[in-house]
């Protein structure tokens, strides 16, 4: 799959490749399932830790996948309407839970301890006030200095991080395809 | 007085949780409302990469998220769709999460039917395809082999929309709005980079600060981040269109003042504290 992105001659070769992931992948969800079914159904007979909400995740799941085949799943039918109604704000009460975590987060661990850590904090007040109109109602230079934040110090960071993480991804690989890294066949090393 | 000062530092968190869910519910209760001020960055450079498409172009629009992400991400679909649809740019869809199919077909449809546009004519949901960054670059190659059908199972090949489309090639623009992986790294990656195709994207605010590398670069022509680039997005959507529908992002953003005003507040205190405490073990120097 590599190789037909540097050699026209192994394009069609590559791209039989590129159907089977898709095809394995696909299985992959047909795995998960069996699993999550496997997973609960032997919570519930050995009564293992929370046993009392895997019925109500296999239920749940039971009723999406029947009302999904019996019914159809486009718009206006059950399938359709337990997911606009059931499912679309159960997510989003669990994503927004992420505010109150951060607020109690935030007030027990920033802390002005050092000048590093005095330089981040400033930068995340300015940064959170530029990112809402009550930033720009304080003074209208907080959105510009947050943007100067984020596309100067912040991009500076991130391609560093990604540079870091690309290079370990090549090292890993070649140590994977030359047999020096063994870890992931279940070894000590 | 140093003594609360010190204990401020041990609030219940309990309590920081109902400051907080006031926080957030009194502004959406009272409707407040807080001017959007529109500043040159990368959602005034989405709206003016989109703006800049000429009537009749084909835009593939990927449906990346799933319902957690909805509050932030469904907005600028909505938008994006609206603003779309208004310049008469036909949308192709698809999602790359299997959850983004039924979020889309919601932003189309509500946004298709209030501007009395047609499905197939003007926009279709080609649906769920596993394989990320695969997908993409099997799509890159011959689009109706990866798609066959559309999301309700109707032949590809009998969609007008889809007449001038094969490959990946033959869109205008590529715009992921994306909660993770695949997302946007995927598009540009695969799609941007290697068919040079021009790539907008939204993503989450949390998300946001690891996509401004491919801004810096070119790589990507604008990008919403949060729900300040949903707020931004209705806003300049809505100028000069005459009763805009409205959108859930900008009543949205005064709720978000408030918080981040009460996240601020809560860190000052802490560090109130954290400093008394310090000056009385005799750490300050």
């Amino acid at each position: 799959m590599i190789l037909q992105f540097f050699v026209p001659a192994t394009q069609s070769m590559g791209e039989s490749l590129q159907e089977w992931y898709m095809i394995v992948a696909s299985f992959a969800i047909f795995l998960g399932s069996v699993n999550l079914l496997y997973v609960h159904t032997h919570r519930i007979r050995f009564k293992g830790r929370n046993w009392k909400y895997s019925p109500v995740t296999i239920i749940g799941f039971a009723a999406m996948i029947i009302t999904g085949l019996v019914f159809g799943i486009e718009q206006g039918k059950p399938f359709d309407y337990m997911f606009t109604q059931m499912m679309v704000p159960m997510g989003a009460t669990m994503f927004s839970l992420l505010a109150f975590f951060v607020a109690s987060a935030a007030f027990r661990a920033f802390r002005a301890s050092n000048w590093r850590a005095t330089l981040l904090l400033i930068s995340a007040f300015v940064v959170m006030l530029g990112r809402v109109p009550i930033g720009a109602m304080i003074w209208g230079r907080i959105p510009l200095i947050s943007e100067w934040i984020m596309q100067v110090p912040n991009l500076a960071g991130q391609r560093a991080v990604m540079i870091g993480a690309a290079m370990g991804m090549v090292a890993t690989s070649l140590r994977m395809i030359f047999g020096i890294e063994r870890s992931y066949l279940g070894g000590a090393d | 007085m140093s003594t609360f000062i010190e204990k401020l530092g041990n609030i219940d968190r309990r309590v920081i949780f109902v400051v907080m869910a006031l926080a957030v519910i009194i502004p959406l209760a009272v409707r407040l409302s807080l001017p959007i001020p529109i500043d040159e960055g990368p959602s005034k450079d989405m709206y003016d990469a989109v703006d800049a498409l000429p009537p009749g172009s084909t835009v593939l629009l990927s449906f990346d998220y799933d319902p957690s992400t909805m509050p932030e991400l469904q907005p600028m679909a909505i938008a994006l769709v609206q603003q779309l649809m208004t310049k008469d740019i036909k949308i192709v869809s698809l999602a790359l999460w299997p959850m983004g199919v039924s979020l889309g077909n919601e932003a189309l449809s509500y946004v298709s039917d209030s501007l009395g546009r047609e499905e197939y004519v003007d926009w279709v949901n080609l649906g769920y395809k596993t394989g990320g960054g695969v997908l993409i670059v099997r799509m890159g190659s011959d689009i109706k082999s990866v798609f066959p059908e559309d999301y309700n199972g109707v032949p590809v090949d009998d969609i007008p929309v889809m007449d001038q489309i094969n490959i990946l090639g033959d869109f205008d623009m590529i715009i992921s709005l994306s909660a993770g992986d695949p997302g946007i790294p995927a598009w540009v990656m695969m799609a941007g980079d290697r068919y040079d195709i021009s790539i907008g994207g939204g993503c989450t605010a949390v998300s946001a600060p690891q996509f401004y590398p491919y801004l810096g670069t070119g790589q990507m022509v604008g990008l919403l981040g949060g729900l300040k680039g949903a707020a931004d997005y209705e806003t300049m959507v809505r100028i000069g269109v005459d009763d805009p529908p409205a959108g859930t992002a900008t009543p949205g953003m005064a709720a978000q003042s408030v918080a981040h005003l009460v996240i601020m507040l809560f860190i000052v205190l802490g560090n109130i504290s954290y400093l008394a405490n310090k000056k009385r073990k005799g750490g300050v120097k």
